[in-house]
């Protein structure tokens, strides 16, 4: 493992047994794991290049439990990190060895749907796309679609503040959940919003979706559920090049066109995906788009009309659009099946994740291409286009000399190109111990302090997921303390400017 | 009458606030204060005034991507977009009329801080979901910056959430990062009239469940609808539901929707024109400026859509009580008799019933400063919510006790 994590704490290691007697009081039966055997399958998540193995891992199945847990690891001083479903790609459930690890999984049930309000109560362990199957039968769907859904946890999608490829039009977790039921690592239980929009006060939930699970342990989550729209058409778009593509999706955009997902690959990326999937994408173009328009029949068609105008304006190659459901879906499966397509040629590779102003895209994949030589590692492009989410995929064998260090450097040349071009360090899987070195990038050292006193509001011990996000750890009473200027006063009476 | 501080740079803002917090003054936030008369009333020794830090920084419409200084006027952000088919899809309202001032004079920063939206709040949600980055200070006058000028990003807390929607408590904002959208080609409005609020209620939840994408779904009463130039005389109340998009997708729901309504009521369209001056009515709550209801107390309700005639049920009957639902009923103004406490106990025994939370906006200052503005809050958030504010402004120094004493 390359990145550092916290110093285990001796004294708390040295106290494992009693830890584990006390968990089990609170969790009894098979509660609580805590043979090597038994953690093994928790050392690691999406991110395989790290991997640690937890102190003891708890599965709790009741907020009362995961409060007391929680109580009694503040008291004690113990680390604590939480888990869903495990498939972060940032390393934001790396347990810590000398922590416990809180695993959610047994919270996997659906506890309302109330069509009424259009919404749905769930367990943070229900899987994203359970929330849709629980009321497709309606007509119904939650948007929020990471390219994970059959596996990743409704409650992981609020520490990450998920994504996916619809978001562009239906927004993210963030914008999609109404309500949430956390529990503090001091144990105490907070409500924030419910069924109704704009829970009041400080926007806490607005924090919550993206905390990384630093701030609470999420036990319910109340989302909003959408109508399906009457149909969907896609459009496969090839281009001579990135920079013709990048066109074709700006002035879609500035046609005041809101696609329901856009998407793009790159040369790269569309042959991997086509030897494994045989979608049918033209293997001749150096990028392809996915355009995707959703709603009434009438407002698609029109829609698709205009979209296959502005690709001809913008010199597209090939341009195919789907005419039937199946067709439409099988474009689809090609880009949902990127990263495992990509598996198959390579032995390992990154899945790196940056956002960038979307004009940016030719001038980053041609750096990109120069990175990839330097380094000596290829690279595929999935983009979700129209917001400007990069990912590109590093490829390489961990077995082969320094190709993992080749390739985290490279993963950090790419993150700190997006910074520089005016974008960020992720679009949607979060900074975890991945990029939690790079934040400096992007955030200065009074940004991160700030950020630092709001963990401070909510966990004043720093024992929630520490090792993550913030690339040091500052104690709360020391953060008080910090000034960034030096404290002299510029003015020696009432400024008037 | 307080001094006033004019910076006309995020420098001047950082001194300011350093200079503030090391007299221990305390400071309160103005745009244009077009709404300084919602919230407890300000408790400060000086005035900041923040329209000198005016002007748009970036505008590039093919990103949805707009930044300027936050007090920059929002009608002329407003119409920047405007020139180029796009807006602001939270749609936020203008309190100018109900706050009896002028309309058209708030700012960026002012729509932020204090997370405004309209009847699109149902399908766009709010300033919060449109707020991409901010540079701002702190109540320690200490620059930060959150977020970015890209429409995805999860780096890092999501601050500029916490900040949309803190009245100013939190930091001052300098420079903000929204996102922008294309502004529909057409409206249309679909009239259901003569429902009683259950009724109404269950109509717009049927709607809502349709496949039509309804944009707006409100409800005036008869005797709201009659006060609202919404051209009735019939003494109907009536039921509103909006559909946007391009023409021909407009033209199909609409179709869609009226054979939908039919089950409710009598139904009838108004076209693009009649529309857009409809949701303007029921975005700024026209029907409760009027002259002669202006010293009439006014709350913001929000609570889940299926409660919302219930809520109304418990309040009805008593001190003259006026609504006009919006959101599906999710969203309730309710106009009430002028009284000692405005209505409170009346209003916060019916939440605490039917849950969500109430906003007193429009009451004499001596009102707002003997009763909860703003919904008062469980100790656990409550002390939580102090917490936070002491990570922000531990000297109190930022419009203290706008919305709760001690915050």
């Amino acid at each position: 493992m390359v990145v550092a994590m916290p110093e285990p704490d001796r004294a708390v290691l040295l106290r494992r047994d009693r830890i584990v007697k006390a968990l089990s009081a609170i969790v009894p039966g098979e509660g609580v794991i805590a043979s090597e055997a038994a953690m093994r399958p928790y050392e690691t998540d999406g991110l395989t290049a790290y991997r640690a193995l937890p102190m003891v891992v708890v599965l709790p199945s009741t907020t009362e439990q995961v409060s007391r847990i929680l109580a009694y690891c503040h008291g004690e001083g113990i680390k604590v990190v939480p888990r869903g479903a495990g498939t972060s790609l940032s390393g934001g459930a790396l347990p810590l060895t000398d922590g416990v690890l809180l695993g959610m999984a047994k919270f996997n049930r659906i506890r309302e749907i109330d069509y009424d309000n259009r919404v749905v109560v769930a367990e943070p362990g229900v899987t994203n796309l359970a929330v849709t199957q629980a009321v497709e039968q309606r007509g119904f769907y939650y948007a929020p679609d990471p390219s994970s859904q059959i596996a990743c946890t409704i409650g992981g999608n609020v520490a990450e503040n998920s994504g996916g490829v619809h978001c562009l039009k239906y927004g993210m977790t963030t914008n999609n959940v109404l309500g949430c039921e956390i529990v503090l690592m001091t144990g105490e239980v907070v409500r924030l919003g419910g069924k109704h929009v704009d829970a009041g006060g400080y926007d806490l939930l607005g924090i919550i979706n993206g905390s990384e699970g630093l701030l609470g342990v999420v036990t319910e989550v109340t989302v909003r559920i959408l109508r399906r729209p009457e149909m969907a058409r896609a459009a496969l778009i090839g281009f001579v090049s990135s920079e013709d593509a990048g066109e074709c999706v700006g002035r879609i955009i500035g046609a005041g066109i809101i696609p329901g997902g856009m998407e793009m690959m790159d040369k790269p990326a569309i042959h991997a995906v086509e030897e494994f999937v045989h979608a049918g994408y033209p293997l001749d173009v150096e990028a392809l788009l996915i355009v995707e328009l959703d709603g009434p029949q009438a407002e698609v068609d029109h829609l698709v009309a205009r979209v296959e105008a502005i690709a001809q304006d913008c010199r597209a190659v090939s341009c195919r659009v789907s005419a039937t459901e199946q067709e439409r879906l099988l474009f689809w499966a090609g880009r949902k099946a990127a990263f495992p397509a990509v598996g198959r040629i390579s032995p390992d590779y990154f899945c790196m994740d940056g956002t960038i102003p979307r004009a940016k895209l030719p001038l980053v994949l041609s750096r990109m291409r120069e990175l990839s030589e330097r380094y000596r590692l290829r690279v595929a492009n999935v983009f979700h286009a129209g917001d400007g989410n990069l990912h590109p995929l590093i490829l390489y064998d961990a077995n082969k000399g320094d190709e993992l260090e080749r390739a985290e450097a490279f993963g950090a040349d790419i993150l700190r190109l997006c910074v520089e071009v005016g974008g960020v360090l992720t679009g949607e899987h979060g900074v975890g111990v991945e990029k939690r070195d790079l934040m400096p990038a992007m955030f200065t050292e009074a940004d991160l302090a700030q950020q630092q006193r709001l963990k401070c509001a909510f966990d004043d011990k720093g024992l929630l997921n520490p090792g993550k996000v913030f690339p040091t750890l500052h104690r709360c009473a020391e953060l008080g303390r910090i000034h960034v200027h030096a404290g002299k006063v510029a003015f020696p009476d009432i400024p008037r400017f | 009458m307080a001094d006033t501080l004019k910076p006309h740079t995020a420098k001047d803002v950082e001194e300011a606030v350093q200079w503030a917090r090391s007299r221990g003054a305390a400071l309160e936030l103005v745009g244009r204060g077009g709404k300084r008369a919602i919230g407890r009333p300000a408790q400060t020794d000086l005035t900041l005034d923040l329209s000198g830090l005016s002007g748009v920084v970036l505008y590039e419409p093919e990103e949805l991507v707009l930044s300027a200084q936050a007090g920059t006027p929002l009608d002329e952000i407003e119409a920047l977009l405007a020139a180029k088919g796009q807006h602001l899809a939270f749609e936020p309202i203008d309190y100018g009329r109900l706050l009896g001032g002028a309309p058209l004079s708030g700012t960026i920063g002012g729509v932020l801080a204090a997370n405004l939206c309209g009847p699109r709040r149902i399908a766009a949600g709010a300033a919060r979901d449109h707020f991409l980055g901010f540079e701002g200070v702190s109540g320690r006058g200490e620059s930060f910056k959150s977020g970015g000028r890209v429409v995805k990003n999860v780096t890092g807390y999501d601050v500029s959430k916490l900040v949309a929607g803190s009245w100013g408590t939190l930091a001052v904002l300098t420079t903000v990062t929204i996102k922008t959208l294309p502004r529909p080609q057409t409206q249309a409005t679909v009239v259901v009239s003569g429902l009683d609020d259950a009724t109404a209620v269950r109509a717009m939840a049927a709607a809502m469940a349709t496949s039509c994408d309804v944009s707006g779904a409100a409800h005036l009463p008869a005797a709201v609808a009659a006060r609202s130039g919404l051209g009735t005389a019939t003494g109907r109340s009536l039921t509103l539901l909006r559909l946007e998009g391009v023409a021909p997708s407009v033209d199909h729901r609409k179709a869609t929707l009226l054979a939908a309504m039919k089950a409710f009521g009598a139904v009838e369209l108004r076209d693009e024109e009649a529309s857009r001056g409809l949701w303007g009515e029921i975005r700024d709550v026209t029907p409760f400026t009027a002259a002669d209801v202006s010293g009439r107390p006014v709350w913001r309700i929000v609570t889940a859509p299926s409660r919302g005639a219930e809520l109304v049920g418990m309040v009805a009957g008593a001190a003259e009580a006026e609504v006009l639902y919006d959101w599906a009923g999710g969203l309730i103004w309710v106009m009430l008799a002028p009284s000692d406490d405005a209505g409170a106990a009346l209003i916060r025994r019916a939440v605490n019933v039917c849950g969500g939370q109430a906003t007193l906006i429009r009451a004499p200052a001596a009102t707002r400063a003997a009763v909860d503005v703003f919904s008062p809050q469980e100790p656990g958030l409550a002390s939580l919510t102090k917490r936070v504010k002491q990570g922000f402004d531990p000297n109190g120094v930022l419009n203290p006790g706008r919305m709760w004493a001690g915050v």
